[in-house]
């Protein structure tokens, strides 16, 4: 009889494949990985400590550093937040505004996913293909507030401009090549047989354990529960859209990827639709909101996020400075279910579903 | 022309037919209700919170949303926990509030909700509130042996003098890297 020897592995915070500075400590058997466990921190700023030390409106740059990838919809769900503290009611053509740089920004953060972890597992073409694209979103995003990652895109109330002249013109041409591009990605992977084989089965996640572990974004739909926050608690204009909620079956990587495809085409089709029904003329910005001093209360608001449920938990005292602010970042609850996903796999797997959690460490960590 | 509504004000909620059924069961336990902006709030004390947690996973509300950590200093019992639920079957939401006083442990939520388990850790890590059966009470954010809580109240924003050495051969100790600007 062969002895089985336990040899514990340490993986990252230096790492490629990690995203960022997450650590694994892995428990090996051989190839097998008999247990892993997620160490994070590395990447703490204090941000929830910052939040209660300014007043609102000075902490929307601030949201941007925390899903650096979708600055758009962090802005969002913070916004979001005080708006709904404070009742005020956005006005209807800052609604389309926020919806269309939503989804530019979910489309954007996809095409870093299916880049960086298409090359996490060995296909280095699609990250040149996904760049390209990416790049289009991000001229857009730097002609309409003047950055590219940091947008600091919304106010509260509304947004701080209104779209420049020709931007929709660009869109529309944006739309027009994003629509066929997704075709090369997909001819390049979804029925490649080493794509197939390195994502299908692996990092299974069941729809009871999905929900037990609190997963939400991509990760819970591949599972097939359909749940999305845009449809379940909807915010702005999403209810006169028309878009679908893609799930999957087996809750592997593969159907991950598949439910992120679609989701790409799904935000093709509600970008379409902003550009019809939005507004010509119109305010851009709630009024009376020059000195934000809210009376105490406690209010939660999420978005949907690319990665997930991104919601902001405020509470007031009266004062202009927030008493408390929470983020429930997506990335952080969907982390914890990667130990139980890559229990009995190989190494060169736990890439793959670090990859397909789609995770940020600056959201990880705050 | 948008015109600024007011600030939505608390309302309570004792007569929610839905607070009336927890309130049969668990009587003088459940402290109180409210809802704002639709939200429903329900204080309950915290002795009741694991059954209460099993009689709403029950009715459906079986995905823990987040748990937040508050501090309030001048309080007698310091720390509030805020726990969000969510139903799926009408995507309806809620939101329990549990008060403890410095010291005292919580019950932990893991044995209904695995996701629960870092969450606490953080709150354990940011707060120093102590969760009774957790599987793995230790922190998550900060590093092992750092001393203090850094989201209390009286916690420095510029933070604590944690004792670490900064590279102890070049600047031995009593000597500290030289100011910048000034003589660069």
């Amino acid at each position: 009889m062969l002895e089985i020897r336990e040899l514990e592995l340490n993986m990252g915070p230096q790492h490629p494949a990690t995203h960022g500075v997450l650590r694994l400590i892995l428990k090996v058997d051989g190839e097998r990985i008999i247990d892993a466990k997620p160490v994070i921190g590395y990447l703490h700023r204090g941000t929830e400590k910052l939040f209660e030390n300014q007043t609102y409106p000075m902490n929307v740059p601030h949201t941007d550093r925390l899903d650096y990838i979708a600055a758009a919809t962090n802005n969002h769900a913070y916004c979001g937040a005080v708006e709904k503290l404070l009742g005020v009611e956005v006005p209807r053509k800052a609604k389309f505004i926020r919806v269309i740089l939503d989804e530019l920004q979910r489309i954007s953060s996809h095409l870093v996913w299916l880049a960086t972890h298409a090359l996490d597992i060995g296909a280095m073409t699609p990250f040149f293909y996904t760049f390209r694209e990416r790049e289009l979103i991000l001229d857009l995003f730097e002609e309409y507030c003047g950055a590219r990652l940091t947008l600091n895109c919304m106010t509260i109330g509304g947004v701080p401009e209104d779209l420049p002249e020709g931007w929709i013109e660009k869109l529309q041409n944006f739309i027009q090549i994003f629509e066929e591009k997704i075709w090369d990605y997909e001819n390049l992977l979804t029925d490649n047989r080493i794509w197939k084989k390195r994502t299908i089965g692996v990092g299974v996640i069941s729809p009871e354990d999905a929900i037990n572990y609190g997963l939400t974004g991509p990760p819970l739909r591949g599972s097939g529960i359909k749940y999305d926050v845009r449809r379940a608690l909807p915010y702005e204009v999403y209810p006169e859209l028309d878009f679908e909620i893609p799930i999957g079956k087996n809750g592997d990587t593969y159907d991950r990827y598949l439910v992120r495809m679609e989701e790409m085409r799904q935000s093709i089709r509600i970008l379409k639709q902003c550009i019809e029904k939005m507004p010509k003329e119109g305010e851009i910005q709630a009024k009376g909101l020059k000195f934000i001093k809210p009376k105490p209360a406690e209010v939660y608001f999420s978005v949907e996020a690319p990665k997930g449920e991104l919601g902001f938990h405020i509470i007031s005292d009266g004062s202009p400075k927030p008493y408390r602010v929470r983020v429930r970042p997506p990335s952080f609850i969907n982390l914890q279910a990667l130990p139980h996903m890559v229990k009995g796999h190989l190494i060169a797997d736990v890439v793959a579903v670090i990859g397909t959690l789609d995770i940020v460490l600056g959201e990880i960590d705050r | 022309m948008s015109e600024k509504k007011g600030q939505p004000e608390y309302q309570s909620a004792l007569e929610n037919s839905f607070v009336l059924k927890l309130k049969e069961k668990f009587k003088e336990e459940i402290l109180d209700a409210k809802t704002y902006s639709s939200e429903l709030t329900i204080w309950i004390s915290k002795e009741i919170l694991i059954p209460v947690c099993k009689d709403l996973w029950e009715d459906g509300f079986i995905y823990l949303v987040d748990i937040m950590g508050i501090h309030y200093p001048q309080r007698e019992k310091k720390f509030e926990l805020s726990y969000i639920l969510h139903n799926f079957k009408n995507n309806e939401r809620l939101r329990l509030k549990v008060e403890v006083k410095e010291g005292e442990p919580v019950p932990s939520l893991t044995e209904i909700w695995k996701g629960a388990n870092w969450l606490e850790r953080e709150i354990f890590d940011m707060f120093g509130v102590q969760f009774s059966n957790h599987p793995n009470l230790e922190r998550i954010l900060m590093w092992e042996g750092f001393q203090g809580h850094p989201l209390r109240k009286d916690f420095p924003l510029k933070g604590i003098d944690t004792g670490a050495a900064i590279y102890p051969d070049v600047y031995p100790e009593g000597v500290k890297p030289p100011k910048g600007g000034e003589n660069a």
